[in-house]
């Protein structure tokens, strides 16, 4: 087992955590905050060790697309990119959705709209949770809140979107992404061979055998009834992904009068918060969904009976609060606090919306 | 003699290439993609790539090209397809990596994606049909639109004032480092046909052996585009096209016969 710590900044540990996972190959264009990622992986040359691919592409919508033809053809790819730059790649997310290729994309996120700010922010939420791109579809996401979690989310990634043929993300941001922590590296595995891919997934392209049909990637059917029936076949595995593959973390939620909903950096930072709100004698639990697409919404009606109020802490507008107001379905006041363009908010900040917005109403 | 004599193995001139399925093309009778579609199978089975081949094909008529050649196959978004072919040409280097575009796929919106995968170098071919139209959607102006060709979006005539000028990307193609093979060809006679076949068979040869990046412009008829009869399409091409789009190989450091 290994448990040798080193330092890194999150974007360093999705470099080397790819590498070691096994992955196949990497497609991405530079844009800060998480240009580290492609500059790591090129310092570190794989492609002579694992034998892992580097390509820099000519854009965002290439990278996504090299994801689409790298993983269509069964082998474990992936980008990385920020939120402009997640922006252009909606295109290919949706058709990789529609055609069921596997790949993962990393987002750490940036403050828009637009061109936005460099500063970190949770303002993709809505475009990684509800599709992004043109459809019915949706893309598995992971939220980490620690270097550690980057890491350990690169292989889980591969594996929940190799299980179910699905793009899946790891919505980070630029806190995590450029913070420096103490992590353990996973294990280097080694590549699938071909006789394992060709196990694993008899629907990749890469080449026709006699003994099977033709393998034909494509989002495209223009008899609707056809058609419907793909859609409805999404909508079955995307049940099933809901059903199974829901993941959260609770901290002092039993005991609480009141609940902090938060993911990523602002989870972290909420965690802060609870423990000041607790040293002034109030009762505050953290609630952290870790998959924000299947949402915890079960989970977390369950955790909220009989709460005083639920504040949910974001780097943003108001996204995920949506979601928990969903969930929540009235039974329990749901607040909002967010920063915006930018501003990383201060855990004293969060325990004055609490108290503004909850305890004193 | 009966029939069965005649049909004899013997007797055999000539027969459809095996990966050339029976499904009934959606092609317009007159068009040249099913005269392209069978050279690439037909250079497939010569090279026994059968099973080593991956092609790519585009949005635009070429849409469902995986309908009838009996390879793997990815249907790429509009203009990706050269992103998608890097991708699985890198992974699997033993592989025919090839991609099937028309204009509008290649030339206008997958711009980007076709000169950087040439000027990278990979390893693919990639298969460029230009009939200066975009057919599937009923007949737009194209980026290989000529200056004055009528087309629903351009009803009076491109004008370079209004619309530009017709973009020659084979030429900026034979210009890169990337291509070791550039050149142009059309599928309207006997012997086009021929010529065609041998520069699609050295593209895909020259991505085996690692050349570099190859791209084979196929000059082409869209006579329901055009509105003219399948031969009038033919002669429109031979008076008016190749005057824009002049045939023959226009890069080759190959080496290859």
């Amino acid at each position: 087992m290994n448990n040798e710590v080193t330092l890194l900044k999150g974007n360093e540990a999705i470099a080397y955590a790819a590498i070691r996972c096994g992955a196949d190959a990497f497609f991405g264009y530079p844009i800060t905050p998480q240009s580290e990622i492609i500059e790591t992986l090129s310092l570190l040359k794989p492609w002579e060790t694992t034998g892992m691919v580097v390509v820099q592409a000519e854009s965002e919508v290439a990278s996504i697309n090299m994801v689409y033809g790298g993983a269509g053809a069964g082998k474990r790819v992936f980008t990385t990119s920020s939120s402009p730059g997640v922006a252009l790649m909606q295109e290919g997310i949706s058709f990789m959705a529609g055609s069921e290729i596997p790949g993962v994309i990393v987002n750490v996120q940036r403050g828009g709209p637009g061109l936005g700010t460099i500063q970190p922010s949770q303002s993709d939420y809505f475009q990684a949770t509800r599709g992004g791109g043109n459809g019915d579809y949706n893309v598995i996401v992971l939220a980490p809140n620690s270097v550690q979690e980057m890491a350990d989310f690169m292989d889980l990634a591969f594996t929940l979107a190799f299980r179910y043929r699905n793009p899946a993300m790891i919505l980070s941001d630029g806190v995590i992404g450029q913070m420096m922590e103490k992590v353990v590296l996973p294990e280097q595995k080694p590549r699938r061979t071909e006789e394992q891919i060709r196990k694993e997934c008899p629907w990749a392209t890469i080449g026709r055998t006699k003994d099977r049909q033709p393998n034909i990637l494509t989002s495209l059917e223009l008899k609707p009834e056809i058609m419907e029936a793909r859609n409805i076949h999404l909508q079955e595995k995307y049940a099933i992904i809901r059903e199974k593959e829901v993941r959260y973390e609770t901290i002092n939620c039993e005991d609480s009068d009141y609940l902090i909903v938060a993911f990523g950096s602002a989870a972290r930072i909420s965690e802060k918060s609870m423990e000041i709100a607790r040293g002034k004698g109030e009762k505050v639990g953290l609630f952290r969904p870790i998959t924000l697409w299947p949402f915890p919404e079960r989970q977390l009606a369950e955790i909220a009976k009989g709460k005083k109020g639920i504040l949910v802490a974001e780097i943003n507008a108001g996204q995920m609060v949506e979601d928990v107001r969903l969930a929540i379905n009235g039974a329990v006041p749901v607040e909002h606090f967010g920063r915006l363009g930018g501003i990383v908010p201060d855990p004293q900040e969060i325990v004055e919306a609490l108290e503004t917005k909850m305890m004193r109403k | 003699m009966t029939e069965n004599d005649i049909i004899s193995p013997e007797n055999l001139v000539y027969k459809k290439p095996e990966l050339m399925n029976d499904t009934p093309m959606h092609y317009c009778p007159g068009c040249s993609h099913g005269v392209v579609h069978k050279l690439i199978a037909e250079i497939i089975e010569e090279m026994g790539m059968e099973e080593k081949t991956v092609g790519v094909s585009p949005v635009g008529c070429a849409v469902f090209a995986y309908r009838y050649l009996d390879i793997d196959w990815q249907e790429a978004a509009h203009g990706r397809a050269p992103a998608l072919a890097t991708a699985i040409k890198r992974l699997w280097p033993d592989r025919l990596v090839f991609t099937y575009q028309g204009d509008g796929d290649l030339a206008c919106i997958g711009t980007a994606e076709t000169i950087h995968a040439l000027n990278r170098g990979e390893h693919i071919a990639i298969i460029f049909i230009n009939n200066a139209i975009y057919g599937m959607t009923g007949g737009q102006m194209a980026p290989t639109t000529l200056i004055g060709q009528k087309t629903s979006t351009c009803p009076y005539g491109r004008d370079p004032e209004l619309h530009g000028y017709p973009l020659n990307i084979t030429e900026i193609a034979s210009t890169l480092r990337g291509t070791c093979y550039v050149s142009r060809q059309s599928v309207d006679t006997v012997g086009s046909i021929l010529k065609a076949k041998k520069a699609i068979r050295k593209a895909f040869e020259a991505s085996m052996k690692g050349l570099g990046s190859s791209l084979v412009e196929i000059v082409s008829t869209c006579n329901s585009g055009w509105k003219l009869s399948p031969a009038e399409a033919n002669e429109w091409m031979r008076e008016k096209m190749f005057k824009e789009y002049v045939k023959g190989d226009l890069k080759d450091t190959t080496n290859l016969k």
